[in-house]
């Protein structure tokens, strides 16, 4: 299980978590949703370690993130699988080599590992694409070899920054259909930051929204569309007449 | 809160800080395991023997012009060009050795250290290390770190010969001294501590371009305008502190009787 509690995180002027909560039980997929810039990746990479709260807690069954030495963090960190953005493919490698760098920790036979890879790029549906360089694929392509990257090492938890933005309709299909096929048929527990809402409703059990630095509100996608808070109804609705004021004042001064 | 003078001595406190604490981590990191032998040995190529011409035909050079500048500079105070071999040995092997392998060595590996770390910064490549359990630092900042220290001083060392064979050919056909005359001059005074004068330097040298280069990449904010800004304050910042950190280190190494 996955708890937040009380989180907190600026950067310079910019107050991007004030006190987040949210739990995140095993075997479920949460989305978070939230307007650009609301601090969902921030969230997001605390969960994996890759930023540490200034005041609250993030635990990952149970182990405080922030209170554990180096070393312990990276074998929290075996167990979570992070889908980046942009993929966040090592260039100097091959898609082969991306997919493998994770297990070669492991200490698994070269077969093993070269077995492991082809699975993981046929689950993707990229089989036999690994002496390909990542400049050498489009952008969907190289989104799914960052998530073959990301699963192949068995996480029990997978995370998955905005996985459909920058994708047309049929690939952010697929994008969406991988992630469903890893919940049911892996077990994985996810989170997913997006606010693409039609990937939101097809891959969530529950949501999450974040504003204004902390969560206001979560619920099963029914309990989402049939919120009685006016700043949900405001985002899903993709209204801009509402609670959300967008702040084009002061970017304007 | 604080006033802009205030902010800038915090930031600078804190790069010292972190700086610190990236040296420290990268040299613990060297004796923990695993030890990734291949990359240290991809590192080593790519600094070492990669720099290797430029790292000759720069020393040949130096040497030939120091021949010339001190033969000519002799002849026209004592009429002859005397101690040639003498002059361009010490020159190259205590000091424009180490200090030009040194400055080569900065444009050519360390500027190409912080652009490929900090590339690797900004497109989040860095972080996926993390997200897949292995810790940066063991993985990008060692294998530069031994390559360099390794291999740069023995690049200073070829540069030394190289230097001072290149003020042979200038002294036997430009200025007609014989070929023993300028052996033994170079010879004759040279003791394996003026070695070890420049060899030391050129450690300290090579440990100054990795960390700074590594810090900077290890830094490295915004786009492709980030990395360019990062491999300018890398070379620049590692040429000064080898500059200025020459001297002291001359100072110290003669107080030490070494050379």
């Amino acid at each position: 299980m996955i708890k937040i509690e009380n989180v907190h995180k600026h950067f310079n002027e910019n107050y991007v978590l004030r006190g987040v909560n949210l739990e995140v039980k095993d075997g479920e997929t949460l989305t978070i949703i939230g307007g650009s810039g609301s601090g969902k990746t921030v969230l997001l990479r605390h969960i994996v370690g890759l930023f540490l709260a200034e005041r609250g807690t993030v635990e990952v069954d149970g182990i405080n993130l922030g209170a554990v030495r180096e070393h312990e963090l990276h074998e929290v960190q075996k167990k979570i699988g992070f889908l980046f953005q942009d993929g966040a493919l090592f260039d100097s490698l091959s898609v082969g080599e991306n997919v493998a760098f994770g297990l070669r920790y492991m200490n698994l036979s070269e077969q093993v590992i070269h077995k492991k890879v082809s699975e993981c790029l046929m689950h993707v549906g990229l089989a036999g694409i690994e002496s390909v360089r990542p400049s050498e694929l489009s952008g969907g392509m190289k989104k799914r070899v960052a998530l073959a990257r990301a699963i192949a090492r068995d996480p029990k938890y997978m995370l998955y920054d905005e996985p459909t933005t920058g994708l047309d309709p049929i690939f952010s299909d697929v994008i969406n259909e991988l992630i469903l096929d890893l919940q049911k048929n892996l077990k994985m527990t996810s989170i997913v930051v997006t606010h693409d809402l039609k990937s939101v409703y097809k891959v969530s059990n529950r949501i999450a929204m974040l504003l204004e630095g902390k969560i206001i509100e979560t619920g099963t996608p029914d309990e989402i569309k049939n919120s009685v808070n006016p700043s949900v109804q405001q985002f899903i609705n993709g209204s801009s007449k509402g609670p959300i004021k967008l702040k084009i004042k002061e970017y304007q001064e | 809160m604080f006033n802009k003078t205030e902010e800038k001595i915090i930031e600078l406190l804190n790069s010292l800080a972190s700086s610190f604490i990236l040296v420290y981590k990268t040299i613990i990191s060297c004796f923990m395991k695993p030890f990734e032998t291949n990359l240290v040995i991809y590192q080593m190529v790519g600094i070492g023997l990669r720099s290797l011409p430029v790292t000759i035909l720069t020393s040949f050079s130096v040497g030939m012009v120091l021949a010339l500048q001190a033969g000519y500079s002799a002849m026209y105070v004592f009429n002859e060009p005397l101690y040639v071999g003498t002059i361009v040995t010490f020159s190259i092997i205590k000091e424009l050795g180490p200090v030009l392998t040194a400055t080569v060595i900065t444009g050519r590996v360390g500027a190409a250290i912080t652009a490929e770390l900090g590339t690797m910064k900004v497109t989040e490549q860095i972080d996926a290390l993390y997200t897949l359990g292995t810790n940066p630092v063991k993985y990008l900042a060692v294998p530069r770190f031994l390559a360099c220290i390794t291999m740069i001083p023995i690049l200073a060392t070829i540069a030394n010969i190289f230097g001072v064979v290149g003020g042979f050919v200038v002294s036997r056909y430009k200025l007609d001294i014989p070929s023993t005359v300028y052996w033994t001059d170079t010879l004759d005074f040279l003791k394996i501590d003026d070695f070890f004068h420049g060899f030391i330097k050129s450690v300290f040298f090579a440990a100054i371009i990795a960390f700074v280069a590594i810090y900077k990449g290890f830094g490295t904010k915004g786009g492709a305008e980030g990395v360019g800004k990062a491999t300018t304050q890398a070379v620049v910042t590692t040429l000064v502190l080898i500059l200025v950190i020459d001297y002291f280190l001359s100072a110290l190494l003669v107080a030490l009787r070494i050379g």
